[in-house]
Order: structure tokens, then sequence, then C-alpha cells
């Protein structure tokens, strides 16, 4: 499990030099995870450089948890290497450089947020002092109250705390802001940037390309524990299913179907809504065989459609893309 | 490695010694306070053994004796062993399951905790809480019971069932990492209720029919409960160097077998 050398010295980096520019930090190399017959992960590569932040996007179940909690150290992969900081995720030295936020169903109640605070900071040899700490997570007006009377945002906003208490250079963040309000994920990641603007390294879990395309640098998703799409938030939005054409036509949705690059077609009052991934050549061919198409309207399909059409599309397309 | 880290990793995170101590201090203090306030936990720990104690060594078998010494110095040491049974078991086996059980265990370990700071911050507290129910148990009997012992003897029975209760933390420990957060309690009463009857820790041991008798002297609290018997002048003559020989050998079980589960869960956790 402990992983060699090579593995972060520069001369294995080439192929990820397009991304950012800063060293490794953080890697799975050819890693798998099976949880008895269930394969969480299968033959993963994939590495976190320094000032970064990446989103690791897929729906539930796809792998995510499994990939922090191997970078954590919380779980041994069943194949391949682990490697943070150029030594393995168990070793002391490196959990003081990392700080983790998980999805926890319960923490401790009868301890006061400040005293959770002041516990986690007193692992860490330089931590941030509490004032701080309470500044950057809101949580200064609630910092005597006992973690079991609080919301669930503001018990986020906590574990948030204790990730960041220890002023550690790598984040990992698993699914942030699930349970949040528009208003408190707003917040969360305005902190998220912050910590990015200070040098930090953040690795982000999500199910929500919104928040994906909001904050990372690089989105890798994941589905069905392979990584299936990589990339700058615009590559993967322009990789998925682009666009949405409406348009009143005379043209059987039949034909329309059978069209290279149309995924969907639907009826929609008079007119048909066909998703796209490129609008142009499928226009064309619209116009060609129907001079009295009318209505045309081109639109951007939404993030959430474009995220599903990519992990639904994951056996097609996309694998045959990668190799 | 060596190579790498001095590329990767900065300069001076050799933890000072300390800091560390700050950390197992911390450690400790919160998980006190955290049972502390938990009333469920401080209640049950400490009010079982007491309320027995006035009920059947204060109340009932007023001036009654047992062997050479009276029925309320007799139970000092027995119900004394029952509390810290109780406090050592529900501390560490509900603690660690819940802890598990629930994600909190995987936030911990995920920090530069030092895993040794949690085991031993959850002992600590646990034997804090058996020291409580022993001087409480202690004081109600002197002012109440007409119980005569010197205080040198009170601190001798005190350090020695404290003490003697690490192999019932280690058995907490076992449990813990076995049994879900749920049903921990429950497995828990299950487990140490029969135990400490069988032990004579409810009645004194030549109260029990004779073929628990013979059963007792292979339980674990037996012996503990025999330690403080032997402080207090009511012990049956056995030498206490043979209890402490198997309350350390029950205890090096106990950790053996939260070993086990300890690196069972490694492999194991879901998510």
């Amino acid at each position: 499990m402990i992983a060699t050398l090579q593995e972060v010295e520069p001369k294995s980096q080439p192929q990820e030099q397009r991304m950012t520019a800063g060293a490794v930090v953080a890697r799975l190399q050819g890693v798998s995870k099976n949880y008895g017959p269930v394969n969480a992960l299968r033959n993963v590569d994939f590495s976190v450089r320094a000032g970064e932040l990446v989103a690791l996007l897929g729906p539930n179940g796809a792998g995510k948890t499994t990939a922090v909690k191997l970078f954590l150290g919380l779980a041994k992969p069943t194949a391949g290497g682990v490697n943070v900081f150029g030594g393995n995720p168990v070793n002391a030295d490196v959990r003081m450089r990392t700080g983790a936020m998980l999805q926890v169903a319960k923490v401790p109640e009868t301890l006061r947020v400040r005293e959770h605070i002041d516990l986690f900071s007193s692992y860490y040899p330089k931590p941030l002092p509490l004032a701080e700490v309470l500044a950057i997570a809101g949580l200064e007006e609630i910092k005597n109250r006992k973690f079991g009377e609080l919301s669930g945002g503001q018990r986020q906003r906590v574990l948030f705390a204790l990730a960041i208490c220890g002023d550690p250079d790598l984040l990992f963040l698993d699914e942030p802001t699930v349970g949040l309000d528009v208003e408190a994920r707003r917040l969360l990641w305005d902190e998220i940037r912050k910590l990015i603007a200070r040098g930090k390294t953040v690795l982000l879990t999500t199910h929500y390309l919104q928040e994906a395309d909001e904050l990372a640098d690089r989105v890798v998703v994941i589905n069905q524990g392979t990584i299936i799409a990589e990339g700058t938030p615009s590559e993967i939005k322009s990789k998925t299913a682009g666009k949405k054409i409406r348009c009143v036509t005379r043209i059987p949705m039949e034909f329309i179907c059978g069209l290279p690059g149309v995924l969907k077609v639907c009826q929609d009052r008079e007119a048909l809504e066909i998703q796209v991934s490129q609008a142009e050549p499928v226009l064309r061919e619209l116009l060609r065989q129907d001079s009295e198409l009318s209505g045309i309207e081109v639109t951007s399909a939404g993030l959430e459609d474009a995220f599903l059409a990519l992990t639904q599309d994951n056996n097609s397309e996309t694998q045959a893309a990668r190799r | 490695m060596a190579t790498a880290s001095t590329v990767l990793t900065q300069p001076g995170l050799v933890q000072p010694l300390g800091r560390t101590l700050i950390v197992f201090l911390k450690e400790a203090k919160y998980e006190f306070l955290k049972y502390l306030r938990i009333p469920m936990y401080a209640v049950s720990i400490t009010v079982f053994p007491v309320m027995f104690y006035v009920l059947f060594g204060l109340l009932m078998n007023r001036g009654a004796k047992m062997g050479s010494v009276g029925v309320s110095t007799y139970l000092i040491a027995t119900y004394g062993t029952f509390g810290v049974l109780a406090a050592s078991l529900f501390a560490n086996g509900a603690g660690v399951a819940m802890d598990r059980g629930l994600g909190w265990m995987q936030v911990k370990r995920a920090s530069p905790m030092p895993p040794f700071a949690y085991f031993i911050a959850k002992f600590v507290t646990s034997m804090i809480f058996s020291a409580i129910v022993l001087v409480a148990l202690i004081v109600l009997g002197i002012s109440f019971g007409g119980v005569h012992i010197a205080p040198y003897m009170a601190a001798k029975l005190i350090v020695t069932l404290v003490f003697g209760a690490l192999p019932f933390c280690a058995m907490g420990l076992a449990i813990g990492y076995f049994v879900g957060p749920n049903s921990a309690p429950g497995m828990i009463n299950l487990i140490y209720l029969p135990l400490s009857f069988a032990s004579g820790l409810w009645f004194p041991i030549e109260a029990l029919p004779k073929f628990l008798q013979s059963i007792a002297v292979h339980l674990p609290p037996y012996h503990l409960a025999q330690l403080g018997l032997g402080i207090v002048g009511a012990g049956r003559g056995e030498s206490s160097w043979s209890h402490w020989q198997a309350l350390i050998g029950f205890g090096l079980l106990c950790l053996g077998v939260a070993r086990i589960g300890f690196h069972r869960d490694e492999g194991k956790t879901f998510g």
C-alpha cells in the first residue's frame, strides 16, 4: 500500500501537465477497491495537484466517498497504490498536513462547538487560532452551543471547522454542502474559494454539477467506480449533451431519433424538443429535410441534464473516447 | 520515502513531547465532560450501585455480620466492583460502538490524533467514574453504616478496584468493536448483569447455590471483588497474586480480541 518514490517524481507527470502547474500532492494509482462482492472503484488513476480545487463528481454510490477514504488512509485499496505527500496516508506526518470533512451520522452531542474545535486543533502542530476558525466557519455566535442543539447547516459548518482548524495544506471535503440551504451553500463555497486563494489544495466530492462548476479548476466525473470524464468545468459541460433544439416541424420523431448526435426527442405541445450533443449538424439536417421548419430555439441543456446524459452514456461513447 | 518527504513535507513536524501530552489531556478532559453531560450514563453508572448499597447494606441487614466484618463493610467491596464494572463496560463498550457505528470514529482516525489518546481517554474517563462510585460508597458506609475503615485502607481499596478495572475496560473495547451502536447497551447489560450476580457482587458468594459458587471462581469480576474484600478484611484467604494473574490474563485476552476488531474495521468500513 505504501507508494513508491517514482510516483511523486516529475517523470510520471507529462500526461497531466496541461492541468495545473503544481506538483502532485495526492495520487491514486491503478486503485481498485472491493467491499466483498461490490466493486466500489475499478482501476482508478487520479491525482491532485498543489493549489488546485478538484471536484470529484458523480451520483450516489459512484465511489466518491471510497476514493476520499483511500486518500485518508481509512480504507486499504484492494489493488494499486495510494500516495499522499509522498507517503502512506496513515503516517502521522501526512495526517498533520491534511484535513477532512466526512459524512457523519452522529457527533458527540454534549460537547460545545468551541470544545470540539479546541480538541481537534490540539492534534495539529500549527493550528489556526480559535477565533479565526470560528470566523471562517461562521460559528462565533454559536461557539458555546452543544453540538446536539445545532441545526443541520450549523453541524456541517462545525465539521468544516474541524477540517480546517489545523491549517492543513490539503483538504478532503466529502459532500460538504449536503443538506444545506442555498444561502448556507453559497457561504461555504466562498470559504472554500478563500482556502484556494490562500494556496491550499482541495478535493471536493459532490453530486451537484453546479457546485463543481462554481468551484472547481478541474472536474473528474466518476460513475460505478470508474472515471468517465475529466477536464475543466466547461470542457465537461461541452462533452456532455450540450444543447436543446426546439422547433415546429412535420418531420416524424422516429426519423429525428435516428439522426447522429441526437440523444432524446420529445413532443412539447406543437413543438419538438430535441436534445443533441452538437446543435449545428442536426439543425442543418433538419432544415434540409423540412423547408417549412419554424420556431427554432437553441438553448444550452440544463446542467443536471448534461450530467445525467454523461453518466447514463457512460457505457457507450465516453468510455470508447477514453481509450 | 525519506527522499520524497524531504521534498514534499515541511520540516519541523516532529512532535514535541509536551504537545503530545496536551493532546492526551484534552482528549481525556473532553471525553470525561462528554459523559458527565449525558445524564443516562452518569446517573446509571453511579446511582445503581449506590442505591443497591443503601438498600442491602444500610437499610436491610443492619448490623449483620459477614464473617468477621459487618455487611455494610463487605458490600462496599462487592457493590464497588459492580459499579466499576458498569463504568468500564459502558464508557468503553457503548462508547466505541457508538463512535464506530455512526461515522465519528472515521473523523477521528482521519485526523492526526494519536490513536492511543483515544483509548487512554476512554480508560481514564471510566476510571474517574469508578473512583466517584467508590468514594460515594465509602462515604455512605462511614456516615450511615458504622463502617470503620482507615484512610489508608480506603485509598488502597479505591486504587485497587480502579486499576483492577482495566481488564474490564479492555473487555468494553472488545465488545465495542464487535457490536453495533444500537445493540451495544443491551448487549452489555446482557453480559454484565448475570456476570455480576454469578460472581457474587450482589449477594455474598457464600449465599449463592453451590454450582454457582463453583462457576464464580472462574469469572473475572469474582477475582476483582476478592481483591477488594481482601483489603476490607473479608477475603477467603486466597493469594491476591492469583487474583491479579486471572485479571491480567483476562485483560490481555480482551485486548487481543479488541485488536482483531480494530484491524477488521479498517477493511470493512462502507460508505
